[in-house]
């Protein structure tokens, strides 16, 4: 006997989607559907939630397979329009990082460097169909005597290439300020002295995690839209890390959860993956990524309707606390007041500034709404779920 | 490297005067004359890119006025590519007139061009490296 009133397998989910009868709502339609019918009728009601989010997220990457030369070559080194990628894969795959910056590049040499081209841009001018300078380099062996490569690749011409991103879609993140007296340049943007700003990076109750908090639904299998295509959801994330502390609705006031996705960079679009440049930091990638969560019962339908002025961040000095591991907040803003333009901080107006695109993610969010109501889409089960623990 | 677009004003009576030589010989500069006229009532109108360190560029700029040259900076604007722009808001940290602001609450990153300042702050700090300095002056060039 279940526990809950309202009961929908994922098969029955995708058999509404393949009728066309399935109901889709975005992550922030869902809040005052719950608020008005209770999440029991909006469980009866409602199939799927769609959530998302558009950032830069490092901890991205691609998985590339350029193909053989003759003579055959065992690539030990590789560069991608001069920005190295890893090769000590096999002899010709390479994983090329989002964060790596091009060869030439004078980094922090010029402070604060631009860091105009990196792996985060080979992607996505891969993406964008554009030809990208391959030049390999091997130490030549009785199999592949070949020393070195160089030639044009195109994503078209390429056999694989596979966007694999070891953590995503961060859990909440930190509200980032800066306590010293001058400016600093940090992965959350350019933060002015005395806490002159407050940056964020996160897309609130439209995040994915924040939907469900207690990973009940998302897992190994889970398909998702990432970059414009399909993806999944392949493994807890790097640093995932479930046990942070959590407010009464379960939400985590800490970074907590993280998801490991994957997908064919061929199915991609150039608007949803993004090379981006951090002024005085370096390269990321903007990833943009929407998660499907299924309605099963009447707990997910409350879980969906969380709302910003339930999620609380954590504001942490980047000016000396962060560079210098010291563990600690100035209490919490809620992501409501973060979105509003302003936070009160030591009684003063701070201005906020976003990392994440909320517009963007809401774009996204309809997109996969339109692709699942399209039969276009249908929900993977997972084979199991994120830890818990 | 220093490098700015500069629009020279030469009254009738300083056209002969070989003062855009002098920068180079005096202060180390180099110049890029885009366009030069003289006008029918013989004050002359110049168009020059000068390069060099900026201390000397100052000097050079003082120079140029102490002949009783006037200088302007041609002047720039900022522009966005739509295309570029993803609306993340990194931008609105630096703007210190309020040009680029989130409009709420579609979360939309809004470009005001009269409020800009034409600070360049933007350009650097734009992750997609979306914001670009235009001269307005294009016709001068034609």
């Amino acid at each position: 006997m279940s526990k809950f009133k309202v009961n929908k397998t994922y098969k029955e989910i995708n058999d509404k989607i393949r009728s066309g009868e399935v109901v889709v709502v975005t992550a922030d339609e869902i809040v005052d559907i719950v608020k008005e019918k209770g999440p029991v009728k909006a469980a009866e009601t409602v199939d799927v939630v769609t959530t998302a989010t558009f950032a830069p997220m490092c901890s991205s990457g691609a998985f590339i397979n350029f193909g053989q030369s003759v003579p055959t070559i065992r690539a030990s080194q590789v560069w991608l329009n001069n920005v190295p990628a890893y090769a000590g894969l096999a002899a010709v795959d390479c994983y090329i990082g989002a964060t790596e910056a091009c060869l030439e590049d004078p980094l922090n040499k010029v402070w604060p460097g631009e860091f105009n081209y990196g792996g985060g841009h080979v992607i996505h001018d891969l993406i964008a169909g554009k030809a990208v300078h391959l030049k390999a380099a091997g130490y030549g062996t009785s199999c592949y005597p070949n020393r070195g490569i160089e030639k044009d690749i195109r994503l078209s011409d390429l056999r694989q290439a596979t966007l694999c991103n070891p953590r995503n879609g961060y859990q909440n993140y930190n509200c980032a300020v800066n306590f010293s007296n001058k400016t600093i340049y940090t992965y959350m943007g350019t933060l002015k002295p005395k806490v002159g700003n407050a940056n964020y990076s996160t897309s609130g109750q439209l995040s994915p995690l924040f939907n469900d908090p207690y990973y009940k639904t998302i897992g190994l299998g889970t398909r998702i839209f990432l970059g414009g295509g399909e993806g999944y959801v392949t493994w807890h994330g790097t640093q995932h890390n479930p046990s942070a502390e959590r407010n009464e609705k379960g939400i985590p006031k800490t970074p907590a959860g993280t998801m490991w996705v994957m997908g064919d960079l061929k199915q991609m679009k150039p608007e949803w993956i993004v090379g981006v440049s951090l002024r005085g930091y370096g390269i990321s990638l903007a990833v943009g990524m929407g998660v499907p969560i299924p309605i099963l019962n009447e707990e997910m339908a409350q879980f969906t309707a969380v709302t910003d002025k339930d999620i609380e961040v954590q504001i942490v000095d980047y000016g000396n606390d962060y560079p210098n591991g010291i563990n600690k907040n100035y209490g919490f803003a809620t992501y409501d007041e973060l979105k509003s333009g302003a936070i009160v901080f030591n009684g003063k107006d701070v201005p906020t500034v976003p990392l994440s695109s909320v517009a963007k993610a809401r774009e996204i969010a309809e997109i996969l709404k339109d692709w699942i109501q399209s039969q276009k889409f249908l929900l993977g089960e997972p084979q199991f779920t994120l830890p818990t623990k | 490297m220093y490098s700015k677009l500069l629009i020279l004003h030469f009254p009738g009576r300083e056209v002969e005067k070989p003062v855009v030589c002098h920068l180079t010989k005096y202060y180390d500069l180099t110049f890029n004359i885009l366009k030069a006229t003289i006008l029918p009532r013989k004050e002359g109108i110049m168009v020059l890119e000068l390069s060099g360190s900026k201390k000397n560029f100052k000097k050079a700029v003082q120079y140029l006025k102490d002949q009783g040259v006037i200088v302007k900076n041609a002047s720039q604007e900022i522009t966005r590519d739509e295309d570029k722009c993803i609306h993340c808001g990194a931008c609105t940290a630096v703007c210190p007139t309020g040009a680029l602001a989130i409009s709420r609450p579609d979360m939309y990153v809004r470009f005001d061009k009269t409020k800009c300042s034409v600070c360049e702050l933007c350009i650097a700090t734009c992750l997609t490296r979306a914001m670009k300095a235009e001269p307005t002056t294009e016709t001068l060039f034609e």
